[in-house]
């Protein structure tokens, strides 16, 4: 099994998922399953290829420099679940 | 180009209780593009706008958005490179850096890791006349600056304010080769002059523009000479990154107090934990950052919204062919062109402004006059007043008129300060001023000559004195210019003096 | 006039002929969407901005100005975002949330005279095959197997779009594909699911899942239909980076039914184990079918075909555990209910373990594995590199003068819900194998009916194009269409 279960507790946090501990083993024993099927990329000779960056050709588009946004604070802030004096309010974040 | 020649400073030595110690300093600085809209949305960089007023769509991260390049802030980039004396690499790529903060809205910054758009260069710091050190850049790469969280609206929730999402940073990651704190801040102060002789970040650190990471470590002498031979960090001690500092003043504390607190542990037996720190000015001391104590994994990958960035040598040429003269070169060309001293260049070229205006000073009069009036005269009273250039009473051509009245021997210099306070308070044509108020120096001899001889006449006890003293004649000098109101020309009132008094 | 039987091109013609109105049009699938409840296709009904958007095309088209879709009954994939209307993509994270803007291809539909009968299933963030984790519960496929009452899936995850389409819920259906979920819940429903070339239609506005891989497309009841309706979605958009900034060809007009001359290749490496024999001779009888239209059938070889599930399910899941990042309680959606002393990280972790359905979390957490320090160059990259020679398999597959490739869409039928053995998520991630090739290579893939199997369930054949050449492609589904003949219907039992 490639993943243990300090694994799965490490990459559930890792991705802020709370994962109870009874739950650990299962998980564990899931992305392991995948990661085994994923063993068989190592049978692919993969020297010199590079790896995809873009799958079109294509140069990045870029815009002129200018303000065309912006100034909507209260569709910003329409949808949020805690909004307070214009700010987003969440549970005190310590530095 | 000129160059001026510079040998390097000595690294800071700290005695310790078993011997000495050497600080080494490597430094990230985030400066703000100076652009008007976001790196990747079309809202606006403007500080100081209402709390999540200056956010797109696209900045708050909502579903299904998608970032888009903002060309100025590549060719800012690219342009603070070239000034830096920067390989610029024609192919970079933005990659996301993933971590979870309520002031990051996509749970990722996308920045540039693998693929930075700026490689190799170099800043010199100066740190006295013909004294500097070369401080490598090892890369300059492009990013997303984060939101704000404000902690202290609520006991117990925080605050967050995107307008500051979005906003392109130039994150300029320099080599570890400062080697104290007074280096450190000679070296942002340096790469600020430069970006703001470029004009690609405007350098205001209070608001923010800027900010450093220090990495700091201590090592004994020799171990840094070991590193540079070999390329081994491992001479260099462990790092701590003190994070997010904005002021010279405290770059330069804060190193002092990490040096030392990292010393004090390391003679104690101990040993230094490589780990994030903030520097509590208050206190004067720094702190292990709790927030950042778990071990981070960024899990960097190629941002798959955008595409590999690809510019021409072409544009590059461009941009190239754009840039101004440079701190250092103007530095050199000021001391060459106008024969002042180095210390006095410096202080003209500290910022464009000031070194334009003085050149429009300068332009067609003495250098070393200019030099002179515009820092003595004109920075000093402004400094005094805490008034900026941009706001100076005295415009360039006002300094300079004042300059060519000296020069023309139609004032004294003594007057000229008088006339100087005239244009300061009350502004005018320099030269309309001296006619219109009869500030004119007098060289007629027959008036210089009468004037002498009622002082001589009406002190006959110093004029016996001064014959046996030629050294007193400077008291009928005074007297005379005295009487004249300063006018009189004083090489003029001098010879006249001197040869009544008989004294040649 | 039957207005449930009609397609795109058939009531966009009545309704320029003044036969119809949209009005009238719009009444009856709102009438067939209510009730329709048994299949759980529509997530959201908006029959009110329905009948305004109805009377306005109904003004458009008196007044001379008809595009093609003016006055098409049309559902919208959960995935989009529609300005005012619940967007969840199908998850609880997203409860509540009504965007403040218009997805760019819902937006190119609006100004093309479409009509929004209301929102579609899906599965949560267009993850899955079957329609199963959907927060909505599953979409229910009208299709049924022959004296069998067992609900089947329509596929997934666009799957509420295909049950939509064969249940004649609407008239076509904007869908996604990331790695087939638009060509597996067409090939499950006897309708036609189109993919175009990545870069073809914006994904601004469209709820991420895997940037590199996610393209949107229609579901649609014909070739002709499927040609109509990415027509309208179709455009560049300077909003969306990886835009292509292409004119978009008249689909419809390439619709010529000739194919003389064309090369079709049979990839040898689709013909995997276990593939159903009626799947096995529609594929044999459609690759006849084209060569008796005049094309020419060759045999090519696709070699990395079999780490193109592997490759994908590297690469999805990492783009998505990033993509999806942003659900994080702060902006929008769900936020969990705190308990005494919780700080910023308890809300996280609470949020999206409460926000996020099962197999969301497993690739949301199996993407932050491979990018993780230490593992990030033996799965990401190196999954990158192998998905570059599953491009030039096809690049070279193309430059041999192939024009299209014909292959299954999907190994088997669709099956009934609970059958899948949903614990094992390889064994469920198997089913993309023949839909994942065309997204890692980003090209253009269309499903097209090919016949009903022994059960009397719907089976499809893709055929797969060259990159921009949707044109070409549909005009060679649009042969094997005809050629095939498709007319089944589910019965309606709902």
């Amino acid at each position: 099994m490639s993943i243990d279960i300090d694994t799965a507790r490490r990459v559930a946090h890792l991705a802020r998922i709370r994962v109870e501990e009874e739950r650990l083993p299962h998980l564990a024993e899931q992305l392991s399953s995948v990661l085994d099927f994923m063993e068989q990329l190592n049978e692919v000779d993969v020297d010199g290829i590079e790896p995809m960056t873009s799958v079109t050709p294509m140069a990045l588009p870029r815009r002129k420099d200018g303000v065309t946004d912006g100034g909507i604070q209260d569709k910003v802030l329409a949808n949020a679940p805690d909004a307070r004096e214009g700010f987003f309010a969440v549970p005190k974040v310590v530095e | 180009m000129t160059e001026l020649t510079y040998t390097a400073p000595k690294p800071k030595v700290i005695p310790g209780a078993t011997g000495d110690w050497e600080i080494v300093i490597g430094m990230e600085v985030h400066a703000q593009v100076k652009s008007e809209a976001k790196l990747f949305s079309g809202a606006s960089t403007k500080f100081g706008a209402e709390p999540n007023s200056n956010v797109s769509l696209v900045d708050a991260a909502m579903p299904g958005m998608l970032p888009v390049i903002n060309e100025y802030c590549v060719e800012q980039a690219v342009r603070t490179g070239l000034g830096l004396k920067a390989e610029i690499n024609l192919y970079s790529r933005f990659d996301r850096k993933n971590y979870f903060y309520p002031d990051l809205p996509q749970g990722y910054q996308i920045s540039q890791l693998y693929h930075p758009i700026v490689g190799e260069g170099e800043v010199l710091v100066d740190m006295e006349p013909g004294v500097a050190r070369r401080v490598r850049i090892e890369r300059i790469h492009l990013e997303q600056d984060a939101g704000k969280s404000v902690h202290d609206m609520d006991p117990t929730m925080s605050f967050v304010d995107l307008n500051r999402t979005g906003v392109a940073l130039m994150e300029i990651v320099s080599r570890p080769d400062i080697r104290g704190p007074e280096e450190a801040a000679e070296y942002v102060r340096k790469l600020r002059q430069i970006l703001r002789y470029l004009g690609t970040c405007d350098g205001n650190m209070q608001e923010g523009s800027m900010r450093a990471d220090v990495n700091v470590s201590v090592c004994r002498p020799g171990d840094y000479e070991r590193y540079q031979e070999s390329q081994d960090f491992s001479h260099l001690g462990t790092r701590c990154e003190i994070k997010n500092m904005n002021s010279m003043r405290f770059i330069q504390a804060a190193i002092e107090y990490e040096a030392r607190r990292q010393i004090a542990i390391l003679e104690d037996g101990g040993s230094i934990d490589q780990e994030t720190r903030l520097y509590d000015a208050a206190k004067n001391e720094t702190r292990s950052m709790r927030s950042k104590e778990e071990a981070h994994d960024y899990r960097y990958f190629p941002d798959p919204d955008l595409l590999p960035l690809e510019i021409d040598q072409a544009w590059v040429d461009e941009i190239g062919a754009g840039l101004p003269e440079l701190p250092d070169e103007k530095r050199a060309r000021f001391v060459l062109d106008f024969g002042m001293t180095e210390y006095d260049a410096s202080v003209l070229t500290a910022e464009v402004a000031s070194a334009d205006f003085f050149e429009k000073v300068a332009a067609g009069r003495d250098g070393k006059m200019a030099a002179n009036w515009v820092i003595n005269e004109l920075f000093g009273r402004l400094n005094k007043e805490d008034i900026a250039l941009s706001d100076s009473p005295v415009s360039a051509e006002q300094l300079g008129g004042i300059i060519d009245l000296i020069g023309q021997k139609v004032i004294s210099g003594k007057i000229a300060k008088d006339l100087f306070e005239i244009v300061w308070t009350e502004g005018g044509d320099p030269a309309k001023i001296v006619e219109e108020r009869g500030m004119k120096q007098v060289t007629d001899t027959g008036a210089i000559e009468a004037a002498v001889d009622e002082i001589i006449a009406g002190n006959p006890a110093q004029v016996e004195k001064a014959k046996g003293n030629p050294k007193l004649a400077g008291w009928f000098v005074g007297q005379v210019m005295k009487a004249t109101g300063g006018k009189a020309n004083p090489q003029a009132v001098q010879d006249i003096v001197r040869s009544k008094l008989g004294l040649e | 006039m039957d207005l449930s039987t009609l397609t795109i091109a058939e009531a966009r013609d009545a309704l320029r002929k003044g036969e119809l109105t949209s009005v009238d049009l719009t009444d009856a699938y709102l009438t067939a969407a209510e009730a329709s409840d048994a299949l759980n296709a529509y997530t959201t009904k908006t029959p009110e901005q329905a009948r305004d958007m109805a009377a306005a095309a109904d003004a458009r088209i008196k007044a001379g100005d008809a595009p093609a879709m003016c006055g098409i009954p049309i559902g919208v994939k959960d995935l989009y975002a529609v300005e005012g209307v619940a967007t969840q993509a199908a998850s609880n994270i997203l409860a509540g949330f009504k965007p403040q803007y218009e997805s760019t291809v819902t937006g190119n539909l609006w100004s093309s005279g479409a009509v929004m009968l209301g929102k579609l299933n899906m599965d949560e963030f267009a993850m899955g095959s079957s329609n199963i984790t959907s927060a909505y519960g599953p979409a229910i496929s009208p299709w049924r197997r022959a004296g069998d009452e067992t609900p089947i899936t329509p596929g997934g995850s666009s799957g509420g779009s295909a049950a939509a389409v064969a249940a004649d819920l609407c008239l076509g259906a904007t869908a996604s594909d990331t790695g087939g979920s638009i060509r597996q819940p067409a090939a499950f429903t006897g309708t036609v699911g189109i993919k175009p070339t990545y870069g073809r239609c914006s994904r601004w506005g469209m709820v991420a899942f895997a940037s590199s891989l996610d393209q949107a497309g229609p579901v649609t009841k014909t070739v002709r239909d499927a040609a109509i309706m990415l027509g309208a979605m179709a455009g560049y958009d300077p909003k969306d980076s990886t835009s292509a900034n292409l004119p978009v060809p008249d689909f419809e007009a390439a619709l010529t039914g000739d194919i003389r001359g064309k090369t079709i290749g049979i990839p040898r490496e689709y013909r995997v184990e276990g593939m159903s024999e009626t799947l096995d001779t529609l594929w044999r009888e459609g690759a006849e079918m084209l060569r008796d239209a005049g094309a020419t059938i060759v045999d090519i070889s696709l070699p990395h075909t079999k780490y193109a599930l592997p490759t994908y399910y590297i690469i999805a899941p990492a783009e998505a555990s990033s993509n999806l990042s942003r659900y994080d309680g702060v902006k929008y959606g769900h936020r969990a209910t705190l308990a005494q002393g919780d700080g910023i990280t308890d809300m996280y972790e609470k949020t999206r373990a409460e926000g996020f359905g099962e197999e969301v979390q497993r690739r949301v957490m199996l993407g932050a594995y491979v990018l993780s320090a230490g593992f990030y160059d033996a799965y990401y990259v190196r999954a990158q590199k192998v998905r570059t020679l599953i491009k030039r398999d096809f690049e070279l597959a193309f430059g041999d003068g192939v024009d299209a490739i014909l292959a299954p869409a999907t190994p088997s039928a669709a099956w009934g819900l609970g059958e899948m053995q949903t614990d094992d998520p390889v064994q469920m991630y198997l089913e993309d194998v023949f839909t994942v090739p065309l997204n890692l290579a980003g090209l253009p893939g269309v499903s097209v009916p090919a016949g009903l199997n022994r059960q009397g369930l719907p089976l499809g054949l893709q055929l797969i194009g060259r990159p921009w050449e949707e044109g070409d492609l549909l005009n060679i589904a649009g042969a094997l269409e005809t050629a095939v003949g498709f007319t089944a219907k589910p019965e309606r039992w709902w």
